[in-house]
């Protein structure tokens, strides 16, 4: 199936970090009129509004209400994705390809400073079986991480050099939050969390907010930003439970980015793709997507990694934004993710661009241990 | 004008009853009455679920054949919380498993114990350990401890 059209016109996203000093409901203004002026355009140039937004996190509940204002929705229509905000970015595209709205905005935002991530993210699990046992998201990332090794092969070391290097291409990136020069040898070294986990492994929690304006050809007129045409996209699940999917298999993610690369007719994403912004929220994360993403053959992510490819530079740059590893702000990292692929295909990357990007794919993951994926291709 | 930012410490909590089903309650009581583990089969592709669900949600039909499964496994993956959440009030470090149970078709997330942690191997077998006092939760297995040589 060929996609209809529909283009990101907007960008904008805060710095992120920890403790900003504005509230979500600022960050969320921020991120909104960033993104309208990314676009050359104004609120009134907006026909409806996609917020994402977790309750949890928010510590209110249906919290969606709490940001309407200032994502600019008076007089508009305005709905809310709970997740990732890849999802609400996939929500605005089918609202603005339905027909019903030419111009779509989409904001995410967390303060993950608020809260208490390890309660949280305990709270997304099955109370009866699995929350009484204490485990959240980082316990659980370490179950998948092992099982990774085991059907791989792949060691600690491997899961080191994806966070030497995302952590250095942070240090290119204005809105990330944890840039950092470091050494295989200092994430061996650092605190251990969950092992085979080390703090170095784990993304930060980040305060922030991001948005997008989405237009389909009708609404152009009305912006004058350079349209980054989103040329495939697509999304799949797996099972809820641990323990009955087998987390070493990414077949969610494959499934889901086959559909997305047949939309947008690429055969060799890792040829074809000029960069990649995937959801690495812990190291082994990015080795495991590649696989799931066809960039690496099965059981190979770590060899492609080795090999220079997804480096700065390399064949297909992976996260050159320092991806979440650098910057976790949850609910609106899989947002960021499209963000940044759109501003390498405009070639507005600033010191973190791939040069001559045309083409780029954005991932994001939703549900423990990435149950559910999306992914999007665009084009400039 | 410029002042210290000001914050409100709270905290939300709020009682619920979660209520485990049919097949959670007839799993739940075999566990605390017997020290039994009940999966589910799916006449479909004859998986097993433990612990027992209703529904195969991979053939989306009804798993309706009781089977009492081993509560000895192979423990698949496994790591060593240095600091789980003190809310839980356990005492760290805490290690955590995915345990294949002899007779199921998944394996069953829970606490590896009775063991020093630096000791555990993936494809180590473990045996459930019951608490003395139960009643009716997943925590009625205290922890998976080595099977003894």
């Amino acid at each position: 199936m060929k996609m209809e059209e529909v283009a990101v016109v907007g960008a904008g996203q805060t710095v992120f970090g920890f403790d900003r000093k504005e509230t979500f409901e600022e960050l969320v203004f921020e991120a909104a009129t960033a993104a309208l002026s990314d676009a050359g355009g104004s609120i009134g140039d907006i026909d409806n509004i996609v917020t994402v937004s977790n309750d949890f996190w928010d510590g209110r509940t249906i919290s969606s209400m709490s940001v309407m204002s200032a994502a600019g929705s008076w007089n508009k229509d305005i709905s809310t994705v709970e997740g990732d905000g890849m999802f609400g970015a996939v929500y605005g595209m089918m609202r603005t390809l339905s027909g019903s709205f030419d111009a779509t905005l989409v904001v995410a935002h967390v303060k993950g400073s608020e809260g208490r991530m390890n309660l949280i993210t305990n709270g997304m699990f099955d109370p009866i079986y699995q929350r009484p046992l204490g485990i959240d998201a980082t316990i659980s990332a370490a179950l998948q991480a092992r099982c990774y090794m085991e059907r791989t092969g792949a060691g600690e070391e491997d899961f080191a050099r994806v966070s030497v290097k995302n952590h250095g291409n942070g240090l290119r990136n204005p809105h990330a939050h944890l840039g950092m020069e470091i050494t295989i040898d200092d994430v061996m070294r650092s605190r251990k969390i969950s092992d085979p986990l080390k703090l170095y492994d784990c993304s930060p929690v980040s305060d922030g907010a991001a948005a997008i304006v989405l237009s389909n050809r009708r609404g152009l007129k009305r912006f004058r930003q350079k349209p980054a045409w989103i040329r495939g996209a697509a999304y799949c699940s797996d099972s809820y439970t641990l323990g009955y999917r087998d987390l070493a298999d990414p077949r969610a993610l494959r499934a889901a980015a086959q559909k997305a690369y047949r939309m947008a007719g690429i055969a060799n994403p890792l040829k074809e793709l000029d960069a990649a912004e995937v959801y690495d929220a812990y190291s082994y994360m990015e080795l495991m997507w590649y696989e799931g993403l066809g960039l690496a053959a099965e059981g190979k992510g770590a060899e492609l990694l080795r090999s220079g490819a997804t480096e700065t530079g390399g064949e297909l740059p992976v996260n050159p934004s320092g991806g979440t590893l650098s910057a976790h702000p949850v609910l609106v990292a899989g947002l960021v993710r499209l963000i940044e692929a759109v501003l390498q295909v405009r070639g507005d990357a600033g010191r973190r661009q791939v040069p001559g990007a045309k083409r780029a794919l954005a991932h994001g993951i939703n549900g423990p241990c990435g149950q559910c994926h999306a992914v999007m291709i665009v084009e400039a | 004008m410029s002042g210290k930012k000001a914050f409100l410490e709270g905290r939300i909590k709020v009682p619920y009853k979660w209520y485990a089903g049919e097949t959670g309650s007839r799993f739940l009581s075999a566990l605390r009455d017997g020290c039994e583990l009940w999966g589910t089969r799916c006449p479909g592709c004859g998986r097993v679920y433990v612990p027992a669900a209703k529904n195969c949600w991979e053939c989306f039909r009804p798993a309706d054949e009781w089977v009492q499964v081993s509560d000895t496994g192979t423990v698949e993956s496994f790591t060593i919380a240095r600091r789980p959440d003190e809310m839980f009030g356990l005492a760290p470090p805490v290690v955590y498993g995915l345990i294949r149970l002899g007779g199921a078709g998944g394996s069953l997330l829970h606490i590896i114990g009775g063991v020093n942690p630096d000791d555990v191997r993936v494809g180590m077998q473990v045996k459930a350990v019951y608490a003395e006092k139960r009643s009716g939760r997943i925590l009625d297995i205290k922890y998976f401890a080595p099977l003894g040589e």
